[in-house]
């Protein structure tokens, strides 16, 4: 039994050792001389896994007595986190070491997350849930505050942790009420619970609890208020990760557990997650008018997004399901390139984080500048590019639910939300000739810039097989 | 006599609790607290379950609560202030408590005993192995994959505090084995002979 299960969750294996292993290696050899190696070989590897995850089948297989759920799900997920955490890891090496924050823990802390985050798109059980949220959260928690001698940095990893470990605290006394109430933790048995479509009060009040400790960690409103400013505070390239794989993996494990766990009372959690969705989506707009930091910015970015991700769940349907993993895709791949864009922003070596800065920009670069337009458009929704598509299939899965409130809802606030989006487009075109900022950083940024946008523009013609993926795993997910 | 003892330990560990929150001092907190410690063992051994109540009184009592007492004594935190801070804003918290209290007596109300949790009830222990055996299959067995998960957290836990805390200073010497051993007596000294009066 235990090797076939150690199969099953082999590409984690690797990933942990592989980090357990560096780790030895590089405190025993050249300490932080290692680290730009072990970040392109962190890198690497997750490509590789990323592959071999994708190609394993279709087959759903259940190990460790119902914990752990490899299905076409969870593959997805894992595929696009672990292409996303390898994107930003190879991005952030020629940054960080440049300003000597590179450390070889780093990406080691990334690789760890990484598992974790393997973890809980795989949860089928309460109890694997909370250890892979863990997981991730601990990681993310030491990473944030990277650059220990700035202020900012340890006041946003301090902030991160603190607002988490109550955040924890929420999702750990709601599974214990579940578990109170269902006699069971996992996914399997609870669903079982829930007779006719009908959950009990205290079952009800235990999935409250999970669904505000899990909206912490998808940074959905109300539960916010730490976005803004760990962003912020944490370095560019740590932002970067947080804005993607992370939210892929809690929006894989929101989707999971309500699914899996609570999919026999979907009217029950609906109208919450709609409510969630529709409050982040409005904030997420309206907040990010005032800002001038472009990653303060992008944290109420992030907080309209996961608004209209949520959408999808909110749906309660396979369509909404496949539409949040089309959404989250698109997405993290939008994310991507602006960040390696932010990356390169920099005056006299130093990192510029003011949108004003951007000020006729697309006069000295206008080739960068153009793949910026691109991806500030799909970012806001604007029809020939593909993060169009992704609001269109949300609203539509709404819609088609009986949620026609919440996608007029979706519409007015993807409207607001345009403005902030199209104002960097401006300064970059038709700002007021100021203080310039160079251009730098390395080609591997540039490149991904590029990439970026060209997904955006490309992925029209058929979402490069990202849609019937997308659809094989909500099919395994709502059945 | 089993009743008797029960009441005791759960009215002590009761007490105990209650003065860990209540008490003005936090080295006397820290000693209510092992005191809970101590009856909540006591309730573990009336249950059968002897390894978790030594596991108690060794890692609880022995080794978190006396670290507690290490922190609160050297950490100079004012507590006067502190709790000041947090009576500008008891009668909000008053209020959310009582409203979360009222609807928890609400989904208490729809609470059930499940007929099998009745019987696990009576039987907490299982009959035909001890108590050691059927903790190390539940942990290295059936929850294989949440034990080996709980280890990595913890490495991340280690691996966190060393990146955001230890510096490597510049003027420490270190040993070097290698260098040691190697070392040529022949260059490490050298013998002079000081005439009386003359010095060097």
């Amino acid at each position: 039994m235990i090797q076939a299960d150690l199969n099953v969750i082999l590409p984690e294996i690797v990933l942990a050792a592989f980090a357990m292993l560096a780790l030895v290696g590089a405190v025993y050899t050249g300490k932080d001389k290692t680290a730009p190696a072990i970040v392109w070989a962190t890198g690497i590897l997750m490509l590789g896994l990323a592959v071999w995850i994708g190609t394993r089948g279709t087959a759903t297989t259940v190990a460790f007595n119902g914990m752990f759920i490899d299905d076409s799900f969870a593959r997805f997920a894992k595929v696009a986190i672990l292409l996303s955490a390898a994107s930003v890891l190879v991005m952030s090496q020629e940054y960080m070491q440049r300003r000597g924050i590179l450390r070889f823990e780093y990406p080691l802390l990334v690789a760890l997350a990484a598992v974790g985050m393997m973890m809980m798109v795989s949860a089928g059980d309460l109890m694997s849930l909370y250890m892979g949220l863990e997981l991730q959260s601990l990681a993310l928690y030491v990473v944030a505050s990277l650059r220990r001698d700035s202020l900012k940095s340890t006041e946003a990893g301090l902030k991160y942790f603190v607002l988490g470990a109550l955040s924890s605290g929420l999702l750990l006394y709601g599974a214990s009420l579940v578990y109170g109430y269902s006699g069971t933790t996992l996914f399997s048995g609870i669903i079982q619970t829930a007779v006719h479509g009908e959950v009990s009060l205290g079952l009800l009040f235990g999935l409250i609890f999970l669904i505000s400790g899990l909206a912490f960690k998808v940074s959905a409103v109300p539960f916010h208020m730490w976005t803004p400013d760990v962003y912020e505070g944490s370095p560019t390239p740590v932002t970067a990760f947080f804005a993607t794989a992370p939210k892929v993996a809690a929006m894989g494990l929101f989707a999971r557990l309500m699914h899996d766990a609570f999919g026999a009372a979907v009217s029950d959690w609906s109208q919450v997650i709609a409510l969630i969705a529709v409050a982040s989506m409005f904030l997420g707009a309206v907040a990010a008018i005032g800002q001038t930091d472009i990653k303060r910015l992008m944290a109420y970015s992030s907080i309209a997004h996961m608004g209209f991700a949520l959408m999808g769940l909110a749906a309660g349907t396979e369509l909404g399901v496949q539409a949040m993993l089309i959404y989250m895709a698109i997405y993290a791949t939008m994310n991507v390139g602006t960040f390696a864009f932010i990356l390169t922003m920099e005056r006299d070596g130093a990192p510029v984080t003011d949108i004003r800065a951007l000020n006729q920009y697309a006069r000295r670069q206008p080739g960068r500048a153009l793949a910026m337009l691109i991806l500030m458009f799909s970012l806001a929704g604007v029809p020939p590019m593909l993060g169009f598509f992704g609001k269109f299939y949300v609203l539509r899965a709404a819609y088609e639910a009986g949620l026609g409130w919440l996608a007029v809802a979706g519409v007015v606030a993807s409207v607001i939300g345009a403005f902030y989006y199209l104002r960097i487009v401006y300064y970059m075109y038709f700002g007021e000739e100021g203080h310039e900022i160079e251009a730098n950083g390395s080609p591997v940024l540039w490149g991904f810039l590029m990439a970026s946008a060209a997904v955006m523009l490309l992925g029209v013609i058929n979402m490069f097989g990202v849609e019937g993926a997308a659809a094989a795993a909500a099919a395994t997910l709502v059945n | 006599m089993t009743v008797f003892s029960f009441y005791l330990f759960a009215l002590s560990a009761i007490a105990g609790g209650f003065f860990t929150v209540v008490s003005r001092q936090p080295v006397h907190s820290v000693l209510w607290l092992i005191l809970a410690f101590l009856s909540s063992a006591g309730l573990f051994v009336l249950l059968g379950a002897e390894f978790v109540a030594m596991l108690l009184v060794i890692v609880y009592v022995g080794a978190v609560a006396v670290l507690f007492l290490f922190v609160v004594m050297m950490l100079d935190v004012d507590f006067a202030e502190l709790k000041a801070e947090m009576a500008r804003y008891m009668p909000l918290a008053l209020l959310i408590g009582l409203v979360i209290l009222m609807q928890f007596v609400m989904a208490f109300g729809a609470w059930e005993a499940n007929e099998a949790a009745e019987g696990l009830r009576t039987q907490v222990m299982p009959v035909d192995r001890h108590n050691t055996e059927a903790l190390g299959m539940i942990l290295y067995d059936q929850y294989f994959l949440l034990f080996q998960l709980a280890g990595l957290i913890l490495l991340v836990a280690m691996i966190g505090a060393i990146v955001l805390t230890l510096r490597h200073r510049q003027d420490v010497k270190r040993q070097d084995v290698v260098a040691q051993m190697m070392r040529d007596p022949a260059k490490a000294m050298e013998l002079r002979d000081v005439k009386p009066g003359q010095g060097l």
